[in-house]
């Protein structure tokens, strides 16, 4: 069984974000790139242990990016990918992106596409359900526990207030969700055979962005904080019932 | 014509339901279109829906569709976007949405926003929530149908005394549209999920340890709220990972956000800094918390806490006899 780990790259979550160009562009000066936390924690990890318990052939890495994505792919690679696909295109739309990967998986038959639940920077949390519409596949979102038996999957995922298990055959694609796998740190052994890891170059295929970034805006700051003596929570009471209207 | 998805929760509409539907209508007025909403599987009393501005609801009445299977919901939800010709499809952002507005999406080739927080301008450009809520993006929908997931608490609900007509809607389902089984679902009973709480008690590393959470629990009794935690509270598994709010953990946008213990991490207010009201227990003054806050308690949250939870349960005697 092979699968298919989709990989974005994400501004580091202590990242100040600020944007230039007239609010047009995110400010990427001093910005470190890492890995989605779900495409890397979760989804890749768990995608890993399905190949060290015999269960998973293969697991290959698919990003869609420029150049400046390779170094994520790399550590990606280093922690335990067999080979990656870079698809060379620089897009923010979700459809395009996911039309890339569904046409690049369809190509080349993966029993089980993963994605990280969604990505830090746009919190779009579309591309596993588009790339599962794209293939026509049954989708499982925010996974939070995930197995294989016989070709039947079984996947507890995160609903409101609660959780859910689903059983359904592959072919399959999942969204990752927190809780899923542990984190694991690439050792020396694995930087150093990432290097020689394949890393295939694919040009990008014909699709039109369905939305667009116009501008970006900060949220409205705080007109600043109202200190109140521990000595007098009643006065907070009041203050959330009669000011903030709270309560 | 507009149309908007509404999931029933044992024979009740949640209020995030409610906001889409007041949302939805407020698109179609701002259009001069008219508005209609979209109830998969088993539902009553869905006339009540007109309530809150759809005047039609076309209900797929199939028991098959009382639990999620993406495929299968999309297919209706395609079939009937493209039997109205409609020019809109609205979707609350939770974990229904997120399984299904996307493939609706992709199969329509319609643009989506997910994590609305305000409605379209005339030019359908939405405001959304980006960097988990550390910015806005204003995202452009260029195809000619627009999908819009909305974040919960981020619209008022608009209410009146009319009725919608039900219309009883048929999807030609085949067997392969059907390949998810549920096998079991487990809620906490008579809580407010995060996503929707409108009062949040949230504990930090400052809480010293698991066993002293029964503070913020009497506290969220108190005001009926529901529970949240930073993520080194999470990654301790003092807490379960689901209440765990930050860029990595929920985004949350509820009316009043009290924070204990909570240092108050860049990571951790881009999760938050969307709530209405912002309480900071915190004995550091040096906590960036402060800096995010609209009222602020330096002390000690094992006095703080037992005390406010005393006096919020005097003003509740007081404003309830």
């Amino acid at each position: 069984m092979k699968i298919l780990v989709c990989l974005t790259k994400a501004p580091d979550t202590t990242t100040k974000i600020s944007f230039t160009e007239n609010d047009s562009k995110l400010n990427e000066a001093g910005v470190q790139w890492i890995i989605n936390p779900y495409d890397e924690w979760y989804s890749l990890v768990r995608a890993l242990e399905l190949k060290e318990a015999g269960i998973a052939t293969d697991v290959h890495i698919i990003s869609v990016g420029k150049a400046d994505v390779e170094p994520i792919i790399r550590k990606a690679l280093a922690i335990g990918g067999d080979e990656a696909i870079r698809i060379d295109a620089d897009s923010n739309d979700s459809f395009f992106i996911a039309s890339q990967i569904a046409e690049y998986a369809k190509a080349n038959q993966y029993e089980l596409v993963m994605t990280g639940k969604e990505s830090i920077d746009y919190n779009n949390s579309s591309i596993g359900a588009m790339i599962a519409e794209l293939l026509d596949r049954p989708f499982i979102s925010h996974v939070l526990n995930f197995n294989i038996q016989n070709g039947e999957t079984t996947s507890v995922r995160e609903i409101e207030g609660g959780e859910e298990t689903d059983t359904c055959p592959l072919p399959l694609v999942i969204s990752c969700q927190k809780g899923l796998a542990e984190q694991r740190i690439p050792n020396m052994r694995g930087i150093m055979a990432s290097r020689t890891k394949p890393l295939k170059v694919v040009p990008a295929s014909n699709s039109e962005p369905l939305t667009e970034i116009i501008s970006y805006e900060m949220p409205p700051q705080k007109s600043g904080v109202k200190m109140i003596s521990p000595d007098n929570v009643d006065e907070l009471v009041k203050l959330l019932h009669e000011e903030a209207k709270v309560i | 014509m507009i149309l908007v998805f509404v999931e029933q929760n044992n024979g009740t509409f949640k209020k995030a339901s409610q906001e889409i539907i007041s949302y939805a209508a407020a698109i179609g007025k701002q259009t001069s279109q008219p508005t209609a909403a979209i109830v998969l599987g088993e539902a009553n009393n869905l006339e009540a829906l007109g309530n809150y501005g759809v005047q039609k609801v076309f209900h797929v009445n199939d028991t098959r569709l009382n639990q999620l299977d993406s495929k299968a919901y999309t297919k209706a939800i395609v079939q009937i976007t493209q039997e109205q010709n409609a020019g809109a499809i609205i979707f609350s952002n939770n974990s229904t949405s997120k399984a299904v507005a996307p493939r609706v999406s992709a199969k329509l080739k319609a643009g989506l926003v997910v994590g609305a927080v305000s409605l379209p301008d005339e030019n359908f450009i939405v405001k959304k929530s980006v960097f988990s809520g550390k910015a806005f993006a204003k995202m452009k929908i260029n195809s000619p149908i627009k999908i819009i997931a909305l974040n919960p608490n981020s619209y008022s609900i608009q209410k009146s005394a009319d009725n919608a007509e039900v219309i009883a809607q048929n999807i030609n389902f085949d067997n392969t549209d059907f390949t998810v089984k549920v096998q079991s679902t487990n809620k906490v009973q008579g809580i407010v999920p995060l996503s929707e709480a409108e009062l949040v008690v949230s504990g930090g590393r400052g809480m010293k340890g698991p066993e002293n959470w029964n503070i913020l629990e009497d506290l969220a009794t108190t005001i009926g709220a529901t529970l949240a935690c930073s993520r080194p509270v999470a990654d301790s598994h003092w807490r379960p990972h689901h209440e765990h709010v930050g860029q990595t953990g929920g985004t949350i946008r509820p009316n009043l956000y009290i924070a204990v213990g909570i240092s108050g991490a860049i990571q951790h207010l881009a999760g938050v800094n969307s709530s209405k009201t912002i309480v900071v227990i915190n004995k550091d003054p040096e906590a960036p918390f402060f800096k995010a806050a609209d009222y602020g308690i330096l002390g000690d949250a094992f006095e703080v806490v037992p005390k406010f939870t005393e006096a919020l349960k005097k003003y509740k005697a007081s404003h309830s006899s």
